[in-house]
């Protein structure tokens, strides 16, 4: 046995703990997991419940009033004749309208997203990415009736738009594109294409946020496997990135088509006369005051949204999360 | 026999960071080739510009004789495994096996029938309709194989592709792949940073350091032969013998390598050097018990089988050494392997 040391050494006394009465709160709290969830659910419970979900049953509620078109009092008995005249030729036009309005801006913001998305999720790094970042949320930075004004000036005769293409000597082949029915109208800002290019541009930045977020969950060495066992960039985009992005797509297309289909300024600033849903909920609650007609107007972009996503759901857009 | 894979003075710098310099190898046909270093050596970016994720920024890669420097992936002949297997988590395991007959326009019924047959190859019969996410780990090891080897290349390269499973798994899956590589005939390119894993599985070993390459030997030449004092080091356990012990022992001013199971407790007899140290500590490893023992300014490592009183125990007064003793080291001049500090060219 060789000599040992004759102390034996020791280690440090462990450090002395807090007391308090919030530490005894909090080993309370530990031992009661859900006693501590309760306290944290119940705030966000109750807002969501109440004011939220209260409120969306309210208008769902009152869309079924009765409005008399003489008096013009609401009474509030329940009828159907609300959703019977959205079917009216007028009302249908209206929906319709918009929806198709909606679904060409969304698909306009997935397919100019894309790609943005795909470089910052990918590519960017350090301050390229943060340059990105800020540049696509930099317009959500600046009033949205401001933007939609300025736009109304961009894209009128004899403004930005008009003076670049007059240089580049394009103002003819625009003048063929007014032309056409349905897009054109007698300027861009009258037309039903400048309502669509504003409408793109104010809400792309809610197609490329979610995108790339997706975009960014795809493990890079899933794009090189698919390159590996031989799949061409345009395969590897369709069979991997696309269906493994897709749920971002989806969640981006949601912001898109349903900020679009509840607009109201932006159709009554650029584009030709004739309502959208949003401006016909703002005409009937305020100049007439047909409140059940307009909460059964709003109803309809939560049903055309409702179908997207279960449609989206049908196509197998939500397998990959 | 030909050569599948050549490298021809292949480098890729990053910045300032020369993550391959200058490296050169044929890996022939039908070999178990590894490439071994610790992390950052270069062996991963290695593979990387062999299977075309990465392009090198001087000289060429040549598969089967085809200049394939500037080629993408899908134009080269090689598949991967990949260190976290990269499975299609949104694909069944099927269509994951199946994905590169799919992407080759083979129609269905017939690459789902080369995907099942790849699937009994690798012992996963039946488990096409599950999703990757539903596997364990050993499980998606066997699917990334199945989803490579479906193709038939004539190189598989595989990038650390045990490095996530259990010992025990992991010795199982050596003596699988070996086993398939084998029966199968393809060149295997494998990466790794266990030494053990390199040493038993493969016919060649390509040991990286920074970058460069140090040596690309026989498992057993690389063991018993090693050239420099990293591979020394880095293949096995080492004794590094440099400066005045070096010099007093062999005379030689050239550092000398010596394993631990070459060395002995005792006096030195006719062709063995001695030298006398101080036990700092005992290991005990199952098989062998291993003694660290100080001698002047080095610190060498004695292996010894296990059994107590076995062959070389008879150290001091009849028992095992324990830290602290005063013990004498012998071993035979034969035993010393010179070494150069640093791989030719750096």
């Amino acid at each position: 046995m060789s000599a040992r040391p004759s102390a034996e050494p020791r280690p440090p006394p462990p450090r002395p703990a807090r007391g308090g009465p919030l530490r005894a709160l909090s080993t309370r709290l530990y031992r009661r997991p859900a006693l501590t969830l309760l306290l944290l659910l119940v705030p966000p419970l109750l807002w969501f419940g109440v004011v939220y979900l209260g409120s969306l049953a309210a208008l769902v509620w009152q869309s079924a009033y009765t409005f008399d078109d003489f008096t013009m009092a609401v009474t509030p008995e329940l009828t159907w004749a609300n959703y019977a005249a959205l079917l009216d030729a007028a009302n249908l036009d209206v929906v319709l309208r918009t929806t198709g309005m909606a679904a060409a801006v969304t698909v306009a913001c997935a397919v100019l997203g894309f790609p943005v998305a795909y470089y910052m999720a990918r590519y960017a790094t350090g301050a390229v990415k943060g340059f990105f970042y800020v540049a696509v949320m930099l317009p959500m930075w600046a009033s949205y009736i401001v933007k939609a004004y300025a736009w109304t000036v961009i894209l009128a005769k004899g403004g930005v738009v008009y003076w670049v293409l007059g240089k580049l000597g394009l103002v003819g082949l625009l003048e063929q594109v007014l032309a056409l029915p349905v897009v054109g109208g007698s300027s861009l800002s009258t037309s039903m294409l400048g309502r669509f290019l504003v409408f793109t541009y104010v809400w792309l930045p809610y197609m490329i946020l979610p995108t790339q977020a997706a975009i960014e969950r795809v493990p890079p060495n899933l794009l090189q496997a698919s390159a590996d066992l031989g799949a061409r960039p345009a395969q590897t985009f369709r069979t991997v990135l696309l269906p493994l992005a897709f749920p971002g797509v989806v969640a981006g297309s949601i912001f898109t088509f349903s900020l679009t289909l509840g607009d109201y300024i932006i159709p009554q600033l650029i584009g030709p006369p004739g309502l959208f849903v949003g401006t016909m909920v703002s005409t009937l609650q305020g100049s007439v005051g047909n409140v059940p007609l307009a909460a059964a107007f709003t109803v309809v972009p939560m049903l055309v949204v409702g179908l997207y996503l279960v449609a989206a759901r049908r196509l197998g857009a939500f397998d990959a999360l | 026999m030909g050569i599948a894979v050549e490298l021809q003075g292949v480098s890729r710098h990053y910045g300032a960071v020369r993550a391959v310099d200058g490296v050169s190898l044929a890996i022939e046909d039908g070999e178990f080739f590894s490439m071994l270093g610790p992390s950052g050596s270069g062996k991963t970016t290695c593979l990387r510009l062999i299977a075309g994720f990465d392009l090198p920024g001087a000289g060429r890669i040549l598969l089967h004789g085809r200049d394939a420097s500037a080629l993408p992936p899908y134009e080269r002949d090689v598949n991967t495994v990949f260190q976290d297997y990269a499975l299609f988590p949104h694909l069944t395991v099927l269509e994951n096996v199946a994905y590169g007959l799919r992407v080759k326009g083979v129609e269905r019924r017939a690459r789902e029938r080369e995907a099942e047959a790849a699937l009994e190859q690798v012992a996963l019969p039946g488990y096409g309709a599950r999703r990757p996410g539903q596997l364990s780990g050993g499980q998606r090891q066997r699917v990334a194989l199945a989803r490579a080897l479906v193709n038939r290349p004539r190189v598989l390269l595989l990038d650390e592709p045990l490095g996530a499973l259990d010992l025990k798994l992991r010795e199982q899956m050596q003596v699988e792949l070996k086993g398939l590589q084998r029966r199968l005939g393809i060149t295997f390119v494998y990466v790794t940073h266990d030494q053990g894993e390199a040493l038993s599985m493969s016919d060649r070993v390509a040991v990286f350091n920074q970058g460069r390459l140090e040596q690309v030997d026989s498992p057993r030449a690389l063991y018993a032969r090693p050239h420099t004092v990293f591979v020394a080091g880095f293949v096995g356990t080492a004794n590094v013998l440099d400066g005045p012990l070096a010099r007093r022992l062999t005379g030689g001013d050239r550092p000398v390598s010596v394993r631990p199971e070459q060395l002995r407790f005792g006096a030195p007899s006719g062709d063995q050097v001695g030298v006398e140290g101080t036990v700092v500590d005992v290991q005990f490893h199952g098989p062998v018990s291993r003694y660290e023992v100080r001698v002047e300014e080095a610190l060498l490592t004695v292996s010894l089988p296990g059994e107590e009183g076995g062959e070389g125990a008879s150290g001091v007064e009849g028992r095992r050494p324990r830290a602290g003793d005063q013990v004498r080291l012998a071993w035979p001049r034969a035993a010393m392997v010179p070494l150069e500090r640093a791989a030719p060219g750096s």
